[in-house]
């Protein structure tokens, strides 16, 4: 995709850094590629989103190719927690537990009205958390109910082009509200 | 110390250990506490709720038209065939009667359901067994089903294609030529699945005589659906009690007796060839007729209880309505069949390995968030 074709470039302009030292420049630029051309999601699916979340990863879809490459079942080796489906108040416990485990750089995407905002429970609901960004902080909010895997597709190249953005010592982490 | 009081040590602890919510092999958040002794669980304690999202009690606050949309989110994989049942139990208890034209789109959309539902489970239960190469093979079908259903109600996944008196608008033009390209490339395709999978001899290691489950067993957990099936226990509501156009079509109920993993692996299998035949019996002659009944805009139940079942792809999935009169149910029941599969995963599993606690859990094909609801 050209860089014209991508929505809501401005948030992503707020971090743009401009000169910097010519050395760190380049280390950062090597280290970033690396980093989003190799994002290692966590298998983490509560819900139908999940299903989706698999197809974006099997044959037609195949995000293999956007360096989304293999799902790691422990949270210790994934470096993005792809966050698809409804999360209860019994899960959030773990799921902040997951993500305090994850290794830093670690990148949050929402997948879905529901870990967006609670979707569809969001009414008359006492078991559901409106929004995951009231647990971790999320980087890449793909909305849909599902979406579907091309919007996963869309999302992770947002995150990618937002790890691209990244300097050494210093990382960009988008919190609630910003 | 010599080495037999070594081995006495490690037979007499006894571990617990706890699996899940966030395991790759529970397919969601099922979260089981298990007594090991050595590598041989004792008990196996399932702890729901991790899921629990509340649609029974958000369906009083909604009408009827507006429940169909939540039931697609129970069991997500056989969508339709869980809007079918809300619609079905609103038109029985309302006595409107369906047209053929409407019952015969639903019975196709139903088994072309269940066949997108098989494909995925027999993708996941390879992975679960170590064999990756199926996830690619069973998916790369399924998106030919995706974008039949995609063509004629615009949604892949959560289909909400049901209304009730009908359907939400008539099917595609392409609709009946696209089912039986699919059909035809679909027949050409399973046998692949056998070469791949089923002929294995790890699978049938691993599977043959694992988890173990007699007809009494599945009769008393209320076992229904495949996993049923796969006892022995002739449980389909297509063939028992036939909604929509099931009983205008030859069928064959797939039962086999040895009731381990291996024969649920097979129930599955040959469903989708029945599925298939059903398909294509109804396909050619689906008679003209308009897409809905025309219903009152806002619909009210009679006062009194309703009950209706239909087959959903993973057994037998029950809506039952208790309605004072109002626009709103006063109380919607889900009787799911995930959650009665789950409760013989105890006897199934104690005295198996531990990895064969996976094969176990796959060959029921769980889907969480239907067990909790």
């Amino acid at each position: 995709m050209k860089e014209s074709d991508f929505k809501d470039s401005e948030t992503l302009k707020l971090f743009k850094k401009e000169g910097g030292n010519v050395l760190l420049s380049t280390i950062d630029s090597l280290i970033n590629w690396g980093r989003s051309n190799s994002i290692w999601p966590l298998t983490f699916a509560t819900s139908c989103c999940g299903i989706e979340m698999m197809a974006a990863g099997a044959s037609r879809h195949d995000f293999a190719r956007f360096g989304i490459e293999v799902y790691r079942a422990s949270p210790r080796q994934a470096d993005v927690i792809v966050v698809a489906g409804t999360i209860t108040h019994k899960m959030v416990p773990v799921l902040k537990r997951l993500y305090d485990q994850m290794a830093d750089p670690k990148y949050v995407i929402a997948m879905g009205a529901c870990a967006i905002s609670g979707g569809p429970f969001f009414y008359n609901s006492y078991h559901v958390i409106k929004g995951v960004d009231h647990v971790i902080p999320v980087d890449v909010y793909i909305p849909g109910c599902p979406p579907r895997p091309e919007a996963l597709l869309y999302g992770v190249m947002q995150l990618q082009r937002k790890i691209k953005l990244d300097t050494i010592g210093k990382n960009i982490q988008i919190h609630t509200g910003l | 110390m010599t080495e037999e009081t070594i081995t006495g040590q490690l037979e007499e602890q006894e571990f617990s250990i706890n699996m899940g919510p966030q395991h790759p092999s529970t397919h969601g958040v099922l979260r089981m506490i298990l007594k090991l002794k050595g590598e041989t669980v004792e008990e196996v304690k399932p702890q729901l709720g991790y899921i629990h999202r509340g649609i029974e009690k958000m369906c009083e606050k909604l009408t009827y038209a507006q429940t169909i949309h939540l039931t697609d989110r129970l069991d997500y994989m056989s969508a339709h065939i869980l809007n079918e049942a809300v619609c079905l139990t609103v038109e029985n208890a309302l006595e409107v009667e369906i047209p053929e034209h409407i019952q015969y789109i639903r019975t196709i959309m139903d088994e072309l359901n269940r066949i997108a539902s098989h494909q995925l489970w027999w993708s996941a239960f390879g992975m679960d067994l170590g064999a990756l190469t199926t996830f690619f093979y069973g998916l790369r079908d399924r998106e030919k089903i995706l974008d039949i259903f995609e063509e004629t109600c615009g949604a892949r996944l959560l289909l909400s294609y049901n209304v009730p008196g009908g359907l939400m608008f008539d099917i595609h033009p392409n609709f009946q030529k696209r089912v039986k390209e699919f059909i035809t490339y679909f027949r050409k395709k399973l046998p692949e699945y056998d070469a791949l999978l089923t002929g294995n001899p790890i699978l049938q290691a691993r599977t043959k005589g694992v988890g173990m489950l007699t007809r009494e067993q599945a009769i008393a957990y209320g076992v229904s659906g495949p996993s049923g099936r796969g006892s022995g226990f002739s449980c389909d509501v297509r063939k028992h009690q036939p909604y929509s156009a099931y009983s205008k079509v030859g069928f064959k109920e797939i039962l086999y007796n040895e009731g381990d993993s291996f024969a649920r692996y097979k129930v599955r299998m040959d469903e989708m060839w029945e599925s298939m035949s059903i398909i294509e019996q109804l396909i050619d002659n689906i008679p003209e007729g308009n897409h809905a009944v025309k219903m009152k805009a806002i619909i009210k139940l009679p006062a009194g209880e309703y009950y209706q079942r239909v087959e959903a792809a993973r057994g037998e999935f029950g809506v039952f309505v208790v309605s004072d009169g109002n626009k709103m149910p006063y109380r919607m029941k889900f009787r799911s069949p995930n959650f009665s599969n789950l409760a013989a995963i105890n006897t199934m599993a104690s005295g198996q390995k531990i990895a064969d606690l996976i094969a176990i859990g796959g060959s029921l094909d769980f889907v969480i968030p239907d067990m909790d609801r």
